[in-house]
């Protein structure tokens, strides 16, 4: 691991800095609500959520950055994990929901259903739950990518029919027969290996846990990058027919790293899940895939941490904007995205590299 | 009807099924001294014969230039042997055993046919050290890929290939900033490193000075012998320098070969090329 870092400032100072965010974010939580430097349920919530955001941003960093390939339906991947860590807590609500059916989830009641859905089973374990989590974006990568990377799919056209995948799944998942909820996709949990969702603790832990995942996330993708895989990776990005001739079959690490992408995906959103308490198919809409791109556009390519920096700055914009000026967001992303393409087209840490290298 | 032949071609008795071939750690049979059979070979693109009945052959260790006018059909015979393209008749044999025409790009590179685009591509965001690293001969597959490690033994051959091609002093530079007679030395270096038996190199000296082309010139009559070579170029005084057998491609199928004096004083060649 030291040896991973070793020519990696950003990195190194990235992953302080997530250290001491994991440490005190819970601990300035623990002080009573009059001191001046508590931080609210409400923030540690909301900085988690931002640290899944920033995990999702880094997984297609890793794709587009490095890869070359601009997935325009990474949101696909980031919902199915999410809707498998939702069914989990849609299984541990049990009977206390409102119409008390031990066994059937609420909008199955309501809809008159008999028996639990097949592909329910399993979904009250937890390891299960967290298998799924990774098994299903990443089966669905690996499928897509197969069948695209096989017949050459590169480019816009890629870009394009990810972008359909993400859309197909949310007209699917919209429809009440498909046993995800449908419009109103899983909700109103309870509780998470026994713990409350609504604890103060419980909120503290899966901030922590978000932290975690997005350090390891880092390492993990950090150590594909710099090994030769990810210089294969580079070279596919830049002379793809060079790489081919030189004897790499192209599609095969196209599908590999795509498909490891997604399950990132798969987790980020599986840890979003329980922190906003909500999934819906709302998740899979296309605006959304778009808004992630935004993020490691804002932040700087290829360069994995200035993806998570990207995510967190656009996300805390976001925020404030909608709260503070709700009307002029959408103008402001926008804005956003064409002068960070045309003033900063390596992104804020682009910018940054600049001045140090300057100076 | 199609689709009866192409049951037809699947249930060929004098071929196994592709997908029960051998493709890794094939070793190429020299045995009758030939490394490279083109027959027969046809290819039209959009009812425009590329190529026409085409029959070359190549042997072990020879140095063959290729020249002719534009349109010959000398960069889709590379993109046929290379399996970029797939002819629509004819045979493509390298050395006595290995079917080129049902290999993918990856495994003809893997088998060991190197390829030089006639422009110079290289991974311009790589050191020229990475450069060659990546195109190192050895197990391509994505996960030896992931945990592969340079040894000792590659790094000298690394550092034997930089010597070679003359940019020892430029390993850590980023390709993408090489001058334009560095890249194409940089990929015949990346050719060298995998160690192939065949190299097909495509224009070496487009927009190379007096100098460079003088140096390519020896670079790559020093690998013939070790290597069979074949070099496509338009540049006549670059071609006589190195050549000691040529090939002359007009409307896609062989007009002459020969020795360069041969060749230049062929009545059908000067009428077509050479007498302009």
């Amino acid at each position: 691991m030291i040896g991973l870092l070793k020519n990696d400032r950003g990195g190194q100072i990235f992953l302080i800095l997530l250290a001491l965010a994991t440490l005190l974010v819970p601990l300035l939580n623990l002080l009573p609500a009059d001191n001046p430097l508590h931080l609210t349920t409400y923030t540690v919530t909301l900085l988690g959520k931002y640290l899944t955001f920033a995990l999702l941003a880094m997984a297609i960093d890793l794709a587009w950055g490095y890869l070359g390939i601009l997935s325009l339906g990474h949101g696909a991947f980031f919902a199915l994990g999410g809707y498998a860590m939702g069914m989990y807590l849609m299984r541990q609500i049990g009977d206390r929901g409102v119409y008390g059916n031990p066994e059937l989830p609420d909008f199955m009641v309501f809809l008159n259903w008999e028996s639990l859905p097949w592909f329910w089973y399993g979904f009250d374990m937890f390891w299960f739950a967290m298998l799924m989590v990774m098994l299903v974006p990443g089966l669905l990568a690996f499928v897509f990518g197969w069948l695209a990377f096989r017949s050459r799919v590169t480019g816009v056209y890629l870009s394009i029919i990810t972008q359909a995948l993400t859309y197909a799944l949310m007209l699917a998942f919209f429809r009440n027969e498909m046993g995800f909820g449908g419009n109103n996709g899983l909700t109103d949990f309870k509780d998470i290996l026994g713990f409350s969702l609504q604890a103060d603790t419980t909120r503290s832990a899966l901030y922590i846990t978000s932290a975690l995942a997005l350090g390891l996330g880092y390492l993990a993708c950090r150590a594909v990058v710099n090994s030769r895989l990810g210089r294969v990776a580079v070279a596919i990005r830049d002379a793809e027919d060079r790489t081919r001739f030189t004897g790499y079959k192209v599609e095969h690490v196209k599908l590999a790293i795509f498909t490891f992408s997604a399950v990132l995906a798969g987790i980020a959103g599986a840890l979003y899940v329980p922190q906003v308490g909500i999934i819906n198919p709302g998740e899979f809409s296309p605006l959304n895939s778009i808004e992630m791109v935004i993020w490691v556009a804002v932040g700087g390519r290829a360069t994995l941490y200035g993806a998570a920096a990207g995510a967190l700055m656009v996300n805390y914009g976001k925020t404030y904007f909608t709260a503070a000026l709700p009307e002029v967001w959408l103008f402001a992303l926008g804005a956003l995205f064409v002068l960070v393409t045309i003033f900063l087209p390596k992104g804020v840490i682009g910018l940054l590299q600049r001045r140090r290298s300057g100076s | 009807m199609n689709a009866l032949d192409n049951l037809h071609q699947t249930m060929r008795r004098d071929r196994v099924f592709d997908f029960m071939l051998q493709t890794r750690n094939l070793e190429v049979d020299l045995s009758h001294g030939t490394i490279l059979y083109l027959e027969e070979i046809s290819v039209s693109f959009d009812g425009f014969k590329a190529i026409d009945n085409l029959n070359l052959y190549i042997d072990a260790g020879e140095l063959r230039c290729i020249i002719g006018p534009n349109g010959a059909g000398k960069t889709t015979m590379m993109d046929i042997i290379t399996g970029k393209t797939r002819p629509d008749s004819g045979s493509a044999f390298f050395g006595q055993n290995i079917d080129l025409l049902h290999l993918s790009e990856p495994d003809i590179a893997q088998v060991g046919i190197g390829r030089k685009f006639q422009k110079p591509t290289v991974f311009e965001f790589h050191t020229v050290f990475e450069n060659l690293e990546l195109s190192m001969a050895g197990d391509k597959r994505v996960w030896p890929t992931l945990i592969a490690r340079l040894d000792g033994e590659q790094r000298d051959r690394i550092d034997q290939v930089l010597e070679i091609i003359g940019l020892g002093e430029n390993r850590s530079q980023l390709a993408g900033s090489l001058s334009h007679g560095q890249k194409q030395w940089l990929e015949i270096g990346m050719l060298l490193m995998q160690n192939p038996k065949l190299l097909l190199v495509d224009e070496p000296v487009a927009g190379m000075t007096h100098q460079e082309m003088d140096r390519t010139a020896e670079l790559l009559t020093s690998l013939a012998g070790e290597h069979s070579v074949v070099v496509v170029e338009h540049d006549m005084d670059f071609v006589r320098s190195i050549a000691r057998k040529v090939t002359v491609l007009h409307q896609g199928s062989v007009l002459a070969e020969g020795s360069m004096d041969e060749v230049q004083n062929d009545p059908k060649v000067v009428e077509v090329y050479l007498g302009e």
